[in-house]
């Protein structure tokens, strides 16, 4: 919304730097009335265009409802929003409400400007960036931009989207593609390096749960995921900065920031994605895994990091093979005598588990007769634990530039949750049913605010909102990666000026 | 960019090269010797020539490049390519080894010199055309390039000036076990290693065939091809990029120009481009949405088995969507029964998120919606089998794609069963034909198969020709020739092919 810049943003009080935070806080409080009104006056129409059947939304089994929205189904009454927010069981994740409430005291917007400008003060870097905004009535609206952190805050604050995406830095200011002379001028130049793992692609191996559901169980095949991928990322391509972020219902996303990773080429991003994809093969393909020995070494790796997780998250926590669903493991071992002989085992004792099953692959195999040499068999097995814990990666949203992601720290739409970041040094304790939602956090704020009392105002506008809530370890550790990756980009710019300065003479 | 090209002569030394002056300038170089069998191809040729020599070098190339190209879509792999293309070089465009001492060494080489700069003016008309072009001329030199002789090579390589760190002995010891690991070497082998920022050689990263440490590549000696085809290949799109440009001042010459037009036409279009009149078939009305159920049972594996998941899950994942859809519009569909099919298809989800999420991807598959390039052209053209056995396979879940080449042996058997080829020894040809990836051959084997009757009939009565029954090398093409041969007799004994070709 160009023509809404207030005076009072000016550009230096915003982006001084990251200690002066708490302040802007307090001049929002004065143009809330205002956002309000406007956005009220649109309410009616978005309840008309409320009628999706949120149970049909959320029953896809193709994709993450990553494309879905729902719409209000109930609004909350009109409420200034100095008054707490009344949290119904019964009001949907993204209210208008709520929605305004969470985007004005929640949403990190300074972090995330920092994180895609990497520099304290605007650049083309974030100004020629692509967000995409889910409206409530579902409406998808692509190539917005905002100079500032702040003009992108309002424009949130008016559309209240359920959830926006972040595309590539083009080459032009994306709101002025149109106008360009020639259209092959208006081009991306720089775009994070994602991943999406998804666990729709798990679908053919998880027990638990079908569908848009997760357990801990299932976590467990995103945990493994995350593992060997930042291990490779790291150790195999050399980037530092990576963000893994937990895309709010049963997936997880990973950002590549350095700078050699955005500026990378879309087929040296298909090079990468190819080289971490392993399991190859349709619905008909039957074996997945089709590697050459010796492994190579990321390969080698991987196994060595799985092989753990797949006694206690696939075997015991899985359990796939047991009663009537040995014919896959059945296979996808290569030799006939050994074939027959597990069929007969098994097919007298239907409900033995799975661990069970796996061990009498190697005793049955030690009575002899096998046509194939104990080496085959054990990279048989191999084979087996890559196809069952090795990564699955959506691997089309990371060979292209353009490919927009949802950004971090929205809010799913169906499960309310706020996509936080993961702290890959302690992956194995982050639970995705333990993410807080949205009306959790709305709740937090106020039972803190009540709990302090309304009297001491100095000090309690001292503190920003999300401080106040179970969001903090989120936003603080987001903060402090941006930092991280705002210090080597500086430093960088600085050598570089240093460099041709020096050239002058 | 371009601006910091070191091959850009100094602005100092550009006053004599006066552009007035040029033409009547001495060539600098007016006899170049060229040193290596293998050509990088930067320097454009200086000495004059014929016209006629003009006109046969180009064909003799054209038609070396056309064979590759074929071997491509017959999808042959590299060492079928190799020993196919063999004769055809010695014939056309021969290249001996300095070794050789043969006499007509600088004369080769000098023809294969002129040849690829006259087929650069030919093909750098049209996008199209250069990506074709860069292609099929990166694998001509890939091909050369591994039947070089060793010595030689290393040679040519040096020559180019191309920057690549050599691995120390010490960090060759260290890293010893993977290594060997990633070479399949057996220990004691010693093997040269050279190290290259991994962005250099995304075709190796991709298939796993290097060492990574730290966004550094090791690289294998051997794989170097890669490297050198892909810099051989970046250079001649830049080049290219520039003759285009440098085109229009031929507009008044009339003495290459009519030649260069021509050799332009002359190279044909794939056979498996999509031909509009594969969507007219004499005597099938215009399919609806209803009769699709009807006709699956003259469609190919490859969209019969998407038909036949659309029935049992009603749902297809996102590219098995796009496959068949393309299909469907080659066959003559309209867009309206199009949204219609899938609509009805998709029986488990609201009309909301239909509309929302599915539709427009149809319209836009159509033509209907996108961009003005996709409105223009009509949406996208029906794949054919040289797409489908090229893109890459299906992941879990997906089913798209050529089934004979991403089903498993057990599966593809079972498949083909069912669609009633029963005779063991098309079922063992089939087997064979999978095992040596002659894909579309097997495809063929069993439209033959399920066909033979019909075929023998049209056969007897002469009433189709050569061509008509020439081997089948687009989906389309296997549903309306099937269809055509069920129901021979019903007034439609006529044209198979014909009509305008459709560029892909």
């Amino acid at each position: 919304m160009p023509h809404s810049i207030s005076q009072e943003s000016s550009i230096d009080e915003d982006f001084s730097m990251p200690q002066a935070d708490a302040q802007p806080i307090k001049e929002e409080t004065t143009t809330q009335p205002q956002d309000v009104e406007m956005a009220d006056a649109d309410s009616p129409k978005e309840e008309q265009d409320a009628k999706v059947n949120l149970e049909d939304l959320f029953n896809d089994d193709d994709s993450d409802g990553e494309f879905t929205s729902s719409a209000p189904s109930q609004l909350v009454k009109d409420q200034s929003p100095e008054q707490p927010i009344q949290v119904t069981s019964k009001s949907s994740y993204s209210d208008p409400e709520i929605m305004r409430a969470f985007y004005q005291r929640l949403f990190p917007f300074r972090y995330l400007f920092q994180w895609l400008n990497h520099s304290p003060t605007p650049t083309n870097d974030f100004a020629h960036r692509e967000f995409a905004f889910t409206l409530p009535n579902s409406a998808y609206l692509r190539y917005q931009s905002f100079p500032t952190a702040d003009l992108l805050r309002k424009q949130c604050l008016q559309l209240l989207p359920s959830r926006f995406e972040i595309g590539p830095v083009y080459s032009t200011n994306p709101r002025d593609r149109k106008t360009l002379r020639n259209a092959s001028a208006f081009k991306p130049i720089m775009k994070e390096l994602v991943f999406d793992i998804d666990m729709t692609d798990y679908d053919d191996i998880r027990t638990c749960c079908t569908g848009a559901n997760i357990c801990h169980k299932c976590w467990g095949f995103i945990t493994m995921a995350i593992k060997v991928m930042d291990i490779a990322l790291r150790e195999d391509f050399g980037f530092k900065h990576i963000l893994w972020v937990y895309s709010g219902r049963r997936g997880a996303h990973a950002w590549i920031c350095d700078k050699r990773a955005r500026e990378l080429e879309d087929t040296q991003r298909k090079a990468i994605a190819g080289y971490l994809e392993l399991l190859k093969g349709g619905e008909k393909g039957g074996k997945k895994v089709n590697v050459r020995r010796p492994l190579h070494p990321h390969l080698e790796r991987s196994l060595r990091t799985l092989k753990d997780n797949f006694q206690t998250s696939i075997l015991l926590d899985q359990d796939p093979w047991v009663s009537g669903k040995a014919e896959h493991l059945l296979n996808l071992i290569p030799d006939p005598t050994l074939r027959t002989a597990l069929q007969k085992k098994w097919d007298s004792a239907p409900s033995r588990p799975s661990a069970s099953k796996w061990n009498d692959i190697d005793s049955v195999a030690k009575v002899g007769g096998l046509s194939i040499t104990p080496k085959a068999l054990v990279e048989a097995k191999q084979d087996i634990i890559l196809e069952y814990t090795y990564p699955r990666l959506d691997a089309e949203v990371s060979k292209k530039k353009i490919h927009l992601l949802k950004s971090p720290f929205v809010v799913h739409p169906g499960t309310g949750r706020v996509c936080v970041p993961i702290d890959t040094r302690k992956v194995e304790e982050f639970d995705p049913l333990g993410v807080p939602t949205v009306t959790q956090l709305l709740g937090e704020i106020d039972e803190y605010d009540r709990e302090k009392g309304e009297g001491e105002g100095d000090k309690k506008d001292k503190m920003q909102d999300y401080e106040k809530t179970s969001l903090k370890p989120y936003v603080d550790f987001f903060r402090g990666f941006v930092a991280g990756l705002m210090k080597e980009e500086m430093g960088k710019v600085k050598r570089e000026r240093e460099d041709s300065e020096a050239m002058e003479f | 960019m371009i601006r910091h090209d070191k091959t850009r002569i100094d602005a100092k030394r550009r006053a004599n090269l006066d552009y007035k002056k040029r033409q009547f300038a001495k060539p600098e170089f007016q006899k170049r010797d060229f040193e290596h069998r293998l050509n990088y191809y930067i320097l454009p040729p200086t000495e004059e020539i014929t016209l006629e020599e003009f006109e046969t070098w180009a064909i003799d190339r054209l038609k070396v490049l056309s064979e590759l190209n074929s071997c491509t879509y017959r999808n042959r792999s590299p060492e079928e390519t190799a020993e196919y293309m063999t004769p055809i070089l010695n014939k056309y465009l021969p290249l001996h080894s300095n070794s050789s001492n043969s006499r007509a060494l600088q004369d080769e080489r000098k023809k294969d010199h002129y040849s690829h700069f006259i087929l650069r003016l030919v093909f750098a008309g049209s996008e199209g055309n250069r990506q074709l072009f860069s292609r099929l001329e990166a694998m001509l030199f890939r091909m050369r390039f591994k039947e070089d002789d060793f010595r030689e090579r290393r040679e040519f390589v040096k020559s180019l000036d191309l920057d690549w760190e050599d691995v120390s002995e010490e960090e060759k010891k260290q890293l010893a076990p993977e290594l060997t690991a990633v070479s399949g070497f057996k220990k004691g082998e010693e093997q040269d290693w050279f190290k290259v920022d991994f962005t250099r050689v995304p075709e190796l990263v991709e298939g796993r065939k290097v060492l990574l440490k730290r966004g550094k590549a090791y690289v294998l000696q051997r794989e170097q091809v890669s490297l050198v085809v892909s810099e051989f290949q970046t250079r001649l799109n830049e080049a290219l990029e520039l003759t285009s440009r440098a085109l229009p001042r031929l507009d008044e010459d009339d003495r290459l120009a009519p030649i260069l037009h021509h050799l332009s036409q002359a190279f044909t279009a794939p056979e498996a481009a999509y031909s509009s009149s594969d969507s007219n078939i004499d005597g099938l009305s215009a399919p609806t949405a209803q009769s699709i159920d009807a006709l699956a049972k003259h469609f190919p594996l490859c969209m019969q088995s998407l038909h036949n998941d659309l029935r049992a899950n009603s749902h297809l994942k996102h590219f098995g969507r796009l496959q068949y859809t393309l299909f469907l519009k080659g066959l003559g569909l309209s867009l309206e029964e199009c949204i219609v099919f899938w609509r009805r298809s998709f029986k488990l989800m609201t009309d909301d998120k239909f509309n929302k999420e599915y539709k427009y991807n149809i319209r836009h598959a159509y033509g209907d919606v996108g961009g003005d390039a996709n409105r223009r052209g009509r949406g996208y053209t029906p794949y054919s089998c040289q797409k489908l056995l090229t893109e890459p396979l299906p992941g879990p879940g997906q089913s798209h794609g050529c089934p004979y080449r991403t089903f498993a042996e057990d599966n593809l058997i079972r498949a083909v069963q069912g669609m009633g080829v029963n005779d063991r020894d098309v079922l063992n040809a089939i087997k064979d034909d999978k095992k040596k990836q002659r894909y579309h051959i097997a495809c063929n084997r069993v439209f033959e198969f399920t066909h033979k009757k019909e075929i023998r009939k049209v056969k007897e009565e002469g009433s189709w020709s050569a061509t008509d029954l020439d081997t089948i090398l687009h989906p389309n093409t296997y549903f309306k020739r099937g269809w055509l041969l069920k129901h021979l007799g019903e007034g439609n004994a006529g044209v198979v092919n014909g009509g305008e070709k459709m560029e892909e």
